[in-house]
């Protein structure tokens, strides 16, 4: 009945994983008993779950994020204080299989489930209102796609309290991950939630293509669209390319550890470099894949808060689809010393350093934005200063990587451990928290508190150099990464400056926790009246904060790249339209949300040999889609009536904001 | 505000090059004991001093712009509608270009010399060692000497060192970080690695590839000794009462933690050639020839 | 409140918008499930000849009963064109009658793979024997997964035209489905030339 599950699998003999358990349970519950106490049970069904507005779905892709960024974080406390202890001859205070299950579910979340669905997120909030759209072209499928992702991320969540995790790395490489030398679920959690979350990433890849190609406001030529909509569209290209290559690779796992096939394994003609190469198919656009929306964050951020138009746009457009289509070209870097000839490795090394010419373009497009602008800086701004000189090392560091000679002496080493988070961090976090702080308050109609946020920064900035500039220096100290434990006495004070930079870090993160605290109770006074509280120059700020369902009550005409800016100087920013149509909307269903939950049930279902639980949720999948495509008519119009009332009432709004100070003079309050 | 940043940032990038630059002991890859090492060293700094070119400026110009523009600056110039300059595009993209160019070319060159599997030229015939990683020991056996030793290397100092490595178990990587380049272990493949040490010296050797629950014990003594000093540990090694063959290597292969060190007076003909084929299916004709079947890894 | 004739024109147009951008984004998925298959295929290439001391593909494949099967599929999709022009044209009846032939050769194609799978593994030939035959059953039976849920997806649709009948979403499904059937085609030809004829060559 309950296949390999019982009460066993609950790792009771831990401490430390049934305190995990015990406090991420005591906070689902105190939330649970919130939203009961508060009667929200109703309002979140009917205006969050069910809800196909991509704002709202973006808001839940974010908050996801949010969650799973504090579970990385709290693994990533965990190895910097195990590595801090365990030198000489210490074991430290983890079992090695637990400290390797912390390492391989510390990069899995961080990048599958707190990047991917932070840069979703953004994408869903943003992207539609900057091409000057009413929603994404598949709504009905965006819920889905956040449902499918929120199921992978619980998947990776009860391997906490039912049975383990992966204990093979992020990477999963084979043949660590088959069957004879991974025989528990951990491995087969791992692969599920990538699995999951992974097909709900096509399905967003898809909708925003489609919704980026065909669905831009009158005018908008393509060499017109904001640079965060063109990162969203390479983003997208790169996913629909590199996310099928990761399911089939897993796919084939899966065969492997199930059926006793032998795709990867040691023995009967198995080849596991085949599975590291179709990983790394995936796995390098996918860091593209997160690094590039940030980039496009960074754009609107220093061309609005310098006041001034994005230098060298065209170049950035190129830049960008320079660096898709290279990053499709340089897997093979992951394993230099896999023992390919020089003639191979040379190639996937000048095509690695050939990435940092675009993207040093960028960087310099950035700067000279700043030149000659007004600068101002709010937090925002803070986090692209931040990142212009701290991923900026990360570049070097990963042009020498690139050097196939000086990959061989650092090679899994702790230099790649800070390369890459020099990058991700720097790179795509300080994008997003950028993004988050620049967008917050057209998401809700406040503002986020300046004050706290700055602090966070600081601390984030320091906390990063605190803990990561002496990986660098380990890893031309020659540690390996993943260790448990240590002889080499020279790493030591090292590794308790790095975990001391990882307190400084959990420092950031609890002091943004104060912000959006602050924040939401101080959320009547910061208020964002106008819906432009940065003299914003792109579409989104024509709307509303928060916008209404519709967006934009009548579509505007684009002939600007700074399209809202364009409107504003002319005059026709607020123009009152001659008369309201009746809006066709999306009405609100569940169908995603059990999609979901089956998904769910099938991956669960698998990991523990729960074959009818499996069989259920590929059949409830199925037949919510065959119900779905039953309904012809799944929307709803808007008459053009409510849409005035809407809209009078912002009239309300942006007469009362003008008596007080002029658009655009928000931030300063 | 800014000036917090322009005391944070220098303040922390010269603390880090003073690290670097302190000597502080143990950053082993800055303090080579062999050609590979030496030249490896040599790429590495050409990289970080040729990036340097694009890394300063952008240093530079973020600090300045950012103080020098910053909106309560009234005398400064403003010019919002500015977003194009044919000059300025050709230079960033030259500029990279070029950097990228040298450093493509100086790598090229260097990826050839420093390919692993290019016997180092030298007028001593190279010591060769074949090295397979077990779960979790690293056993090496010297087949012109028919001796073998878990989780201990020998060898003498200014003589090539010749590796032939497969993997008994997961992918693993061989690691010498003062003599240079690693190379991957694998089940049915074998990879090559040439080292050389230029002085006697006890080097730290180590698994470098992530593989499984004690995978933090595959560290062993890499030993660089005298001429005679590894005649006298030939012998002496020679001496041990423990001899590998199959059913030993057997025995060897369970997995353990022990960072135990032992001696084999002698090996069985062949055996690291029967590792590999464990691995191969030994009746394809077809393709076997070929590296052990496995395309995409080893040659 | 609502202007009836409003609603419906805006409707038709959203309709007709929604259907184009529907077929756009099944491009796009289709484009995505290629890559798949080219995974599958590059994972062939690399270890079908990986036979381990088990079988070649002339030892297990059967040319002849490979024709039979593939003519079923090629039919079938012949015959969906048939029922695509016949749903242009606005026949609903001819739509039904050739989506049933559709599916019923369709169904035979499922069916002959199946004796096919079950003949090699009765004979011991399991795809876990070797790389080769983990490669080949996977590409072989994930093509043959597709077919199975565009059977389902056709029978879906026949229910749809019978009870609805050609409406603009009905009629935007099918052609749809048309591109699945179709594209389903163009991966068994590579199957059929790579796997089977290369196999046996």
């Amino acid at each position: 009945m309950f296949g390999k599950l019982s009460l066993s699998v609950i790792p009771s003999h831990d401490p430390i994983v049934m305190g995990a358990i015990g406090g991420a349970t005591l906070a689902a519950l105190v939330i649970l008993a919130l939203i009961t106490w508060y009667r929200k049970w109703t309002y979140l069904w009917k205006e969050w779950v069910t809800s196909l507005d991509h704002k709202r779905i973006g808001i839940m892709y974010v908050i996801l994020a949010l969650v799973m960024l504090l579970r990385g974080l709290s693994d990533s406390i965990l190895m910097r204080s195990q590595q801090a202890f365990a030198a000489g001859g210490s074991m430290g205070y983890l079992d090695p299989d637990h400290f390797n299950q912390i390492f391989s579910a510390h990069g899995s979340i961080m990048i599958v489930f707190m990047a991917m669905p932070f840069l979703v997120g953004l994408m869903n909030i943003v992207v539609p209102q900057q091409i000057g759209a009413r929603d994404v072209a598949f709504p009905f499928m965006n819920s889905v796609s956040l449902w499918l992702t929120v199921a992978g991320a619980l998947i990776v969540m009860a391997s906490l309290g039912l049975g383990e995790f992966s204990k093979a790395g992020w990477s999963g490489y084979t043949s660590l991950t088959g069957k004879q030398f991974s025989p528990g679920v951990g491995v087969d959690y791992w692969i599920w939630a990538f699995q999951i979350a992974g097909a709900g990433s096509i399905l967003t890849s898809i909708n925003f293509l489609v919704t980026i190609i065909r669905m831009r406001a009158p005018g908008m030529r393509l060499m017109q669209m904001p640079m965060f909509t063109w990162t969203t569209l390479f983003t997208s290209i790169l996913m629909v390319f590199a996310f099928p290559v990761l399911t089939a690779a897993l796919f084939l796992l899966t065969l492997d550890r199930l059926m006793g096939m032998h795709f990867f394994t040691n023995e009967l003609g198995g080849n596991m470099m085949m599975y590291v190469n179709l990983f790394w198919t995936w796995g390098h656009p996918e860091v593209y894949i997160v690094v590039l929306p940030a980039f496009g964050v960074f754009s609107e951020v220093v061309s609005t808060f310098s006041g001034k138009r994005l230098f060298g746009y065209k170049s950035m457009v190129y830049a960008t689809a320079g660096i898709t289509i290279l990053s499709f070209t340089v897997w093979v870097h992951h394993f230099f010393t896999m023992g390919a000839g020089p003639e191979v490795n040379i190639f996937f090394g000048i095509a690695t350093m050939l990435i940092a010419i675009p993207t040093g373009v960028k960087i310099y497009n950035w700067l000279f934005t700043m030149y000659r602008g007004r600068i101002r800086f709010a937090t925002p701004m803070y986090w692209t200063l931040g990142f212009l000189m701290t991923f900026t090392i990360g570049g070097m560091a990963g042009v020498m990587l690139a050097s196939p000679p000086a990959d061989y002496v650092v090679h899994n080493s702790l230099f790649v451990i800070a390369h890459f988070h020099n990058v991700l961090i720097a790179g795509t976090l300080f994008g997003f928290f950028a993004g988050y702080s620049y967008w917050f308050p057209k998401a809700t109609g406040f503002r986020l508190d300046e004050k706290w946020g700055k602090r966070a920064f600081w601390c984030w900035l320091t906390g990063f150099y605190l803990a990561f500039m002496p990986l660098y220096l380990l890893g031309f100290m020659g540690m390996p990464r993943r260790m448990h434990h240590y002889v080499n006495p020279a790493w030591h004070p090292w590794l308790i400056v790095a975990a001391g930079g990882t307190a400084v870090i959990l420092m950031g993160v609890l002091f943004q926790a104060i912000q959006l605290a602050v924040s939401i109770r101080h959320r009547h006074n910061s208020r964002d009246l106008t819906g432009d509280p940065w003299d914003g120059r792109t579409l989104e700020w024509a709307t509303s904060s928060p916008p209404p369902p519709y967006n934009f009550a009548k579509i505007p005409d684009v002939n600007d790249i700074d399209a809202f800016m364009d409107m504003k100087e002319r005059g026709t920013a607020y123009r009152r339209p001659d008369r309201y149509d009746d809006i066709p909307m999306p009405e609100n269903t569940a169908c995603g949300l059990a999609i979901g939950v089956a998904a769910f049930m099938l991956g669960f279902g698998t990991v523990w040999h729960i074959w009818w639980l499996a069989v259920l949720g590929t059949l409830v999948i199925i037949a919510a889609v065959i119900v779905r495509a039953w309904n012809d008519d799944t929307g709803y119009t808007m008459p053009a009536a409510e849409v005035e009332v809407i809209e009078n009432r912002r009239r309300e709004l942006l007469a009362s904001a003008a008596a007080h100070a002029g658009p655009g003079k928000g931030y300063e309050r | 505000m800014k000036i917090k940043v322009g005391l944070l940032f220098p303040g922390l990038s010269s603390l880090c090059i003073a690290a670097f630059t302190a000597g502080c002991t143990g950053v082993v890859i800055f303090d080579p004991k062999g050609p590979v090492g030496d030249a490896e060293r040599f790429v590495i700094t050409a990289a970080i001093l040729l990036m340097m070119i694009v890394v300063v400026p952008v240093f530079v110009m973020g600090f300045w712009f950012a103080w020098r523009y910053r909106a309560s600056n009234k005398n400064a110039a403003y010019a919002p509608k500015w977003d194009s300059s044919p000059v300025i595009d050709v230079v960033i993209w030259l500029v990279p270009l070029a950097i990228v160019t040298i450093l493509a070319s100086l790598t090229w060159k260097e990826t050839f010399r420093l390919d692993p599997y290019k016997p180092i030229i030298s007028a001593r015939q190279p010591i060769n060692v074949q090295a397979v990683s077990l779960d979790w020991k690293w056993l090496f056996i010297y087949p012109d000497h028919d001796i073998a030793v878990v989780n201990h290397l020998v060898f003498p100092a200014g003589v090539p060192l010749s590796f032939r490595i497969t993997s008994e178990t997961v992918m693993t990587s061989l690691f010498i970080p003062q003599l240079g380049s690693q190379m991957y272990g694998m089940t049915g493949m074998e990879t090559r690695l040439n080292l050389l040490a230029r002085e006697p010296g006890v080097y730290m050797g180590q698994n470098q590839q992530f593989s499984g629950r004690w995978f933090s014990n595959m560290s062993f003594e890499a030993e660089a000794a005298g001429a005679e000093e590894f005649t006298a540990w030939v012998q002496k090694v020679r001496s041990s009462p423990v001899t590998l063959d199959m059913a030993r290597y057997e025995e060897l292969i369970k997995p353990g933690a022990a960072r135990q060190v032992t001696y084999f007076s002698s090996v069985e003909p062949g055996l690291f050639k029967r590792i590999i084929e464990r691995y191969v299916p030994a009746t394809d004709t077809a393709h076997s020839h070929r590296h052990g079947n496995h395309a995409p890894g080893g040659r | 409140m609502r202007d009836p004739a409003a609603a419906i024109q805006t409707g038709e147009h959203a309709g007709r918008e929604a259907a184009s951008n529907r077929a756009f984004g099944f491009w796009i998925y289709i484009m995505s499930d290629l890559v798949l298959f080219s995974v599958l295929f590059a994972t062939f290439a690399v270890v079908g000849g990986n036979y381990a001391g088990g079988p070649r593909g002339k030892d297990i494949f059967d040319l002849p009963y490979l024709f039979g099967e593939t003519m079923f599929l090629l039919v079938s999709s012949t015959v969906f064109g048939l029922a695509t022009l016949a749903a242009q044209a606005g026949r609903k009846r001819a739509v039904l009658w050739r989506l049933v032939i559709a599916f019923l050769l369709g169904l035979g194609f499922i069916a002959m793979e199946i004796g096919e799978f079950r003949g090699m593994i009765l004979a011991g030939y399991k795809p876990e024997r070797s790389a080769f035959l983990s490669a080949f059953f996977t590409l072989v039976g994930t093509h043959g997964v597709h077919v199975l849920l565009g059977l389902v997806w056709m029978a879906v649709m026949m229910g749809q035209v019978s009870v609805r009948g050609l409406t603009v979403p009905v009629r935007s499904r099918l052609a749809r489905l048309g591109m699945f059937w179709h594209f389903l085609d163009i991966v068994w030809i590579g199957i059929f030339s790579t796997v089977y004829l290369m196999g046996v060559a």
